[in-house]
Order: structure tokens, then C-alpha cells, then sequence
């Protein structure tokens, strides 16, 4: 039986982070940008998509500046709701602007071992653990590469990454960690496989791809090459900005959203000019850098904003979002971890961003860490009560009970009571025990969580792959 | 007249304005000042006080790169003035940074090569996705001390372990420190891979190259 999944639906909150003149503005000064500055498409194969349709291209710095029309045109093209389709079909995620779903965090490089609790460098078999792991979690909707399987050769690496997962789960897989030509036209051929055919896998996308932009205003070679690979097969394709404060973006915020738009909807119209109407989505996970080292730091007051802004622009392009959240810069399940992950997925959540990445990552989405993706989920599980919000009805004004009850009395017995308590939350790693009990004990959130990934590990079996398509993808691996 | 000139030079460092301070060390030429001293006694007054005033959590990081642009402003004018006397800027070393082959990302790593000129280094930078044998070319011919390396992909971080190996090969490694950066790097990976430096950021870059050159 797969595993529900939970995700946010019929929000009752909302927020008004940027007004329709914001918006506006950022939309004008972000085409102006791509106008008159440029945006680079260092592969011959993206620049003659530009020129094609009458972009100016610099062949030697391979910079494209494209006029507003070129980019609102092209963009007009992209549906604005489509399915991320899974192993199981019970599982498959609508991208519809009704629903917010949480993947795991991507592409760590080193774990926290689960039983030796050491650091160390990120494996294959982790992969496929904590892939195991995620497939049980019903707040984790789909898969992203968790961590990068460095023990597996660099130009295969992803593709291995990709077998583990879909051995592993029946959820979505989006892939984080492709960036060649070569890899993508694998990865293409696996999708296919666990799909049932090109045509089958044009219909029910069991794959999808996250690809960085080099801000400021640049892309990848092999990223853009990837995508167009990936779009000609129908695999819903983002462009993810990760803009950053004062290193690679102005230092104030609504520059930075200019420069990081530039970077997306250039992609994602690239993307429209070369394949009309193939899926896309924008993400973001733009921050501030750290005043003292110009490095990332995971999380501040700017990040939690630039969550719910993100959106907005993703909605003034119909398009979905997938944004980051949670990833701490924290170097362990900490107070620094709470605050982080809690504010940036309230934020990005009261917006109804479409997927958000994702649990499990500290330091920066460098460290793995179980206990820490367990609690991230908790505090999913907490926003996902918050956004029901408060329901206003004679039911819940309750006063019938109110009269029984009266002055001075409880309401434990009462049957109303006992109707609703269960849309009470209940957690799984807060601590509300009696005070004597935690001081004979000592234990926190962490060994709880740790404790229940053991667990999870030692005792879930996803309904596994057929032996000879895994066979069929390692072929397909070999090959590549 | 020229304490006044020097007190100038240090504030062109401090605002960070690399206009004023080419402006100033042309006047210091002109007044015939002696090069070396309006960089030892003029500029880098400037550049301690911004250090100083970063490590009291004063002044940030933006501060350090803008006082780099206006020394290298500064000295980009007054060099030549100090070769044509016959003379030579001291340095603490010879540094060649670049970003490793199959890898774009270039921020880090022009932030460290700024951090080690502001730092009293000689840097010569050879950009994003540079090839092995380019680092090892460039090192030969500037005599270099320190070959620093930048990665952000751990498929592109291997490049590093091949470019200490061709070092090896072309019989440079001996005299020359390997110094490692970027985000999926680890002082592990440094370690297994031979550098002979780690640092996590552009600050820490600094004290490990000095370190280096120091231990010879």
C-alpha cells in the first residue's frame, strides 16, 4: 500500500507580501534587465534558440538580450497546471495552486550516520536509506536527491543517484544533481522505463528537474542543455535562483528579486521558445550573505521573506514554485535549526508555494541528518494545522457545551469534546512531559527522532522495483 | 604636506574609493615622493585600519573588497614607478587561483583572490573552468608559491586531486602549496586528496597562505 501523503490544501490564512504595483515594478525592471544587460547562455544550443526567434545574441560572451515581448510571449506558453506523476499513481502530486508539497532537502555531501553518529562523507547506499526513509514520511511528497553519492564515478553519478531513489520509493523523483547532456539523455531513457514508454512518460512525468541558475545573471552550460533534453521529453523542467545579498545581488531585497527573476523567466522562456507549451515551474531560494564571510547563511529574516515573495512572482507567471525553505544554516538540530526551518516554511507556505525543499539538510543543505529531517517534518505538520486556520460555525462556537459546562466547570466529559479533540495537534518530538520526568530521562527531540528513523529504516519495505527493470536501468547506466 | 598626502591615501583605502587613491598615488609620483613609502606609509595604514576595524566586528566584508579595489587601484599606479627606480614591491608570495575545469562558479574564489592581494599577496587569477595543465603552466612561469583551487560540484572537485597529481608530475609539487576551497570541500577531502591548505572562507584563506608561505 503506498503511503499518504500530506499536503496543505484550502488554506484559511494568507498574506499580502507585495502589492499588484510591487509586482508590476519588479516585472518591468526585470525585463528591462534582460533587455538591456543581458542574461548568459554560455551552449551554442540555447544561444541559437535566442537567436532564432530574434533575441540578440553575442556569440563571444554569450550574452542574449531579448525584448519584454519575447519574454511575455514566450512565458504565456507554459501550462499553468500540470502533475508530477509518480511510481503509484496514487501518489502523483497536482501542481494546481491548491496544494503545497515538501520534498527532501538536496544535494547534501556528508551525512550524519544514523548509528555511529559520525560525519562523513555522502554514499550511494545513503541515498537509497534515506530515500527508504522519506517514502514512509507522509509529509515528504516527493523525492530530491538527498545527498550526493560520491562513491559512484562523477559522469554516472546522477543517474545512480536516480536508481537508487526509484528503488526506493513509488513517490516523485526530481533530480537536483543532473547537469550534462549526456546524463540528462540517461535519465530521460530511465524515466521512460519506469514509465512505460516515452509517450507514457510524456503523460505521467515520474521524473522532474531542478537546475540551477550562476547567478548573477548567468546560466550553466550543461544545465541548459540538461533542461533542453529534459523538456523534449515532457519532464517538467525549474530554473532554481539562489541570489544572494550584496555577493551575488544587490543588497537590497527587491534588487535581489530583479536579478534572480532575470535568471528564471529567461530559462523558463528559453525553455517555451525551444519546446511551446513543455511544463516548467520557477524555484528560488534567494537569500542575504553573511556580512562577515560574504558566505551562505541558510536563513534570516530576508530569506523568510524572499519565501513568500517568490510566489507571487511565480503566480504573476502562472507557473508553479517550488521554493526553499527549511535548510538551516545550523550546524546541528539546534535552536538555530527551529527558528530557521519553522519561519521560512510558515512564510512559504501562507503564500501556497507548490513544493517546497526541503527537510533534512544542515549546515547550509550541506549535512544530512535524520533527526533532523524528522523534525523538519514536524514543523511542516505544524504549519499544516496553522493553515486550516480557524473554523467559524455553530459546531465550533459550541454553545451548546459552553451552556452545559457553565461557570466553573470543565469540558473533558463533554462528547463535543471528545468529537473534536483529534483536530487538536498532537507532536511527536515536543517535549510536554512533567518536569521530574524529563530531568530522570534527559532526553530530547533528538533521540526521539533518531530512535524513529531506526525505526522507519530497520522496518519499512516500499513496494520495491521489479528486479528486471532495476537491471534494465543499470544496463542503461552503463551505457551512458 | 605629505603626513597630509599619507592621511589622504589611508581614507582613499578606508571609503574604498579606488578613483581617489590612483589620484593620490599619481600626486605622490608627481611630488616625487618615493613610491615604496606612499604604499608602506601612505595605503597600507588604510588597509590595517579596515582590518582592524572587521576583526571588532565593525566593518564588513564589503568594506575589506572595496579597500582591495582602491589598493590595487593605488598600486597599479605606483608599481611601475617602482620598477622604473629599479626597485621591486615586497610581497609575502606568489599566489595562482583559479576555478577548476568543468566548474563556472566564480564568486568565492575572486573573493579569496582578493582577500590575498588586500592581504599582501601577489595573485594572479585565471578565472573559471580552467584547465590542468593551465594551472600547472602558471604556476611555472610566475614562480608561483601557492596554487589555490575552487569547486562547487563534487563531480568537478575531483579536478583538484588531478591538478596536485600533474604539480607531482611536471616536479613543481616540492616547492609549491596547495591550498583547496569551495562548498562541497572538506578539510577531510584536502587532506585526502594532499593540499596542503583549507579554509572555509575568504578571511580564513588569508591567515592559512600566510601560514604556507611562512612554514616554507
Amino acid at each position: 500500500m503506498p503511503r499518504p501523503i500530506k499536503s496543505i490544501t484550502n488554506p484559511r490564512l494568507a498574506l499580502q507580501i507585495l502589492s499588484p504595483e510591487d509586482v508590476q515594478r519588479i516585472h518591468t525592471a526585470t525585463l528591462e534587465v534582460i533587455e538591456t544587460v543581458g542574461v548568459r547562455f554560455p551552449s551554442p544550443k540555447a544561444l541559437e534558440v535566442w537567436e532564432a526567434h530574434g533575441a540578440q545574441v553575442d556569440w563571444n560572451t554569450k550574452i542574449v538580450r531579448a525584448p519584454g515581448h519575447l519574454i511575455e510571449d514566450a512565458l504565456k506558453k507554459a501550462p499553468p497546471v500540470y502533475t508530477l506523476a509518480a511510481r503509484d499513481p496514487a501518489q502523483d502530486l497536482p501542481l494546481d495552486g491548491n496544494h503545497v508539497y515538501v520534498g527532501t532537502d538536496g544535494c547534501g555531501v556528508q551525512i550524519i550516520d544514523l548509528y555511529t553518529h559520525e560525519r562523513r562523507r555522502s554514499a550511494l547506499k545513503d541515498v537509497a536509506e534515506i530515500v527508504r526513509v522519506a517514502d514512509y514520511l507522509e509529509e515528504v511528497a516527493f523525492i530530491w536527491v538527498p545527498v550526493s553519492a560520491q562513491d559512484c564515478p562523477p559522469e554516472t553519478r546522477g543517474l545512480y543517484e536516480l536508481k537508487a531513489a526509484w528503488e526506493n520509493t513509488t513517490k516523485h523523483v526530481q533530480t537536483e544533481s543532473i547537469y550534462s547532456e549526456r546524463e540528462a539523455r540517461a535519465s530521460v531513457e530511465m524515466a521512460a522505463l519506469i514509465a512505460g514508454g516515452r509517450e507514457k512518460l510524456r503523460r505521467r512525468p515520474v521524473l522532474s528537474y531542478a537546475l540551477c541558475t550562476v547567478p548573477p545573471l548567468g546560466q550553466d552550460p550543461g544545465t541548459l542543455e540538461a533542461a533542453l533534453v529534459a523538456a523534449e521529453a515532457g519532464i517538467p523542467v525549474g530554473f532554481m535562483t539562489m541570489t544572494s545579498c550584496g555577493t551575488t545581488a544587490p543588497a537590497t531585497l527587491a534588487g535581489n528579486l530583479v536579478v534572480g527573476n532575470a535568471e528564471v523567466i529567461s530559462a523558463l522562456a528559453m525553455i517555451q521558445l525551444a519546446y511551446p507549451g513543455a511544463p516548467v515551474f520557477y524555484a528560488a531560494a534567494q537569500t542575504a550573505m553573511d556580512l562577515r564571510t560574504g558566505g551562505y547563511t541558510g536563513g534570516g529574516p530576508e530569506d523568510f521573506l524572499f519565501g513568500a515573495a517568490s510566489n507571487v512572482l511565480a503566480d504573476f507567471y502562472n507557473v508553479p514554485l517550488s521554493m526553499g525553505s527549511f535548510a538551516t544554516g545550523a550546524k546541528e538540530p539546534n535552536w538555530q535549526a527551529g527558528i530557521e526551518n519553522s519561519l521560512s516554511t510558515f512564510m512559504a507556505c501562507v503564500v501556497m508555494s507548490d513544493m517546497l525543499l526541503g527537510v533534512g539538510l544542515l549546515h547550509g543543505s550541506r549535512i544530512w541528518s535524520y533527526e533532523q529531517m524528522l523534525m523538519d517534518c514536524e514543523i511542516y505538520d505544524i504549519v499544516y494545522h496553522m493553515m486550516k486556520g480557524i473554523v467559524v460555525d455553530d459546531e465550533t462556537l459550541a454553545l451548546d457545551v459552553i451552556r452545559a459546562v457553565g461557570p466553573g466547570g470543565n469540558f473533558l466529559a463533554q462528547k463535543h469534546t471528545r468529537k473534536h479533540m483529534r483536530d487538536l495537534w498532537v507532536p511527536k518530538f515536543m517535549d510536554r512531559r512533567p518536569y521530574e520526568e524529563w530531568e530522570a530521562k534527559r532526553d530530547d527531540a533528538r533521540d526521539w527522532a533518531r530512535a524513529m528513523a531506526r525505526q522507519i529504516l530497520e522496518t519499512h519495505q516500499p513496494e520495491p522495483l521489479d528486479p528486471q527493470l532495476s537491471a534494465e536501468l543499470e544496463r542503461i547506466i552503463h551505457a551512458a | 604636506m605629505t603626513d597630509e598626502l599619507f592621511r589622504a591615501m589611508a581614507q582613499s583605502i578606508i571609503d574604498g574609493d579606488p578613483d581617489v587613491a590612483a589620484d593620490l598615488a599619481r600626486k605622490a609620483i608627481e611630488a616625487g615622493i618615493d613610491p615604496l613609502e606612499a604604499i608602506n606609509k601612505g595605503f597600507v595604514p588604510g588597509v590595517d585600519y579596515v582590518g582592524e576595524q572587521y576583526g571588532k566586528g565593525e566593518m564588513f566584508l564589503p568594506d575589506l573588497v572595496l579597500a582591495g579595489e582602491a589598493m590595487k587601484a593605488a598600486i597599479a599606479v605606483l608599481e611601475p614607478e617602482i620598477a622604473r627606480q629599479g626597485g621591486q614591491r615586497q610581497t609575502l608570495g606568489t599566489v595562482v587561483i583559479g576555478t577548476v575545469e568543468g566548474d563556472i562558479h566564480d564568486i568565492g574564489k575572486t573573493l579569496v583572490a582578493t582577500m590575498l592581494s588586500v592581504g599582501g599577496f601577489r595573485v594572479y587569477d585565471l578565472g573559471v573552468d580552467v584547465p590542468i595543465t593551465t594551472f600547472v603552466e602558471k604556476a611555472r612561469e610566475v614562480n608561483a608559491d601557492i596554487v589555490g583551487m575552487s569547486a562547487l560540484l563534487t563531480t568537478t572537485m575531483v579536478r583538484q586531486r588531478d591538478v596536485i597529481e600533474a604539480l607531482e608530475d611536471a616536479g613543481l609539487r616540492s616547492r609549491i602549496k596547495v591550498m583547496v576551497g569551495g562548498a562541497p570541500v572538506t578539510r577531510a577531502w584536502a587532506q585526502e586528496i594532499g593540499a596542503d591548505g583549507y579554509s572555509e572562507d575568504a578571511i580564513g584563506a588569508v591567515s592559512v597562505a600566510k601560514q604556507l608561505v611562512s612554514a616554507g
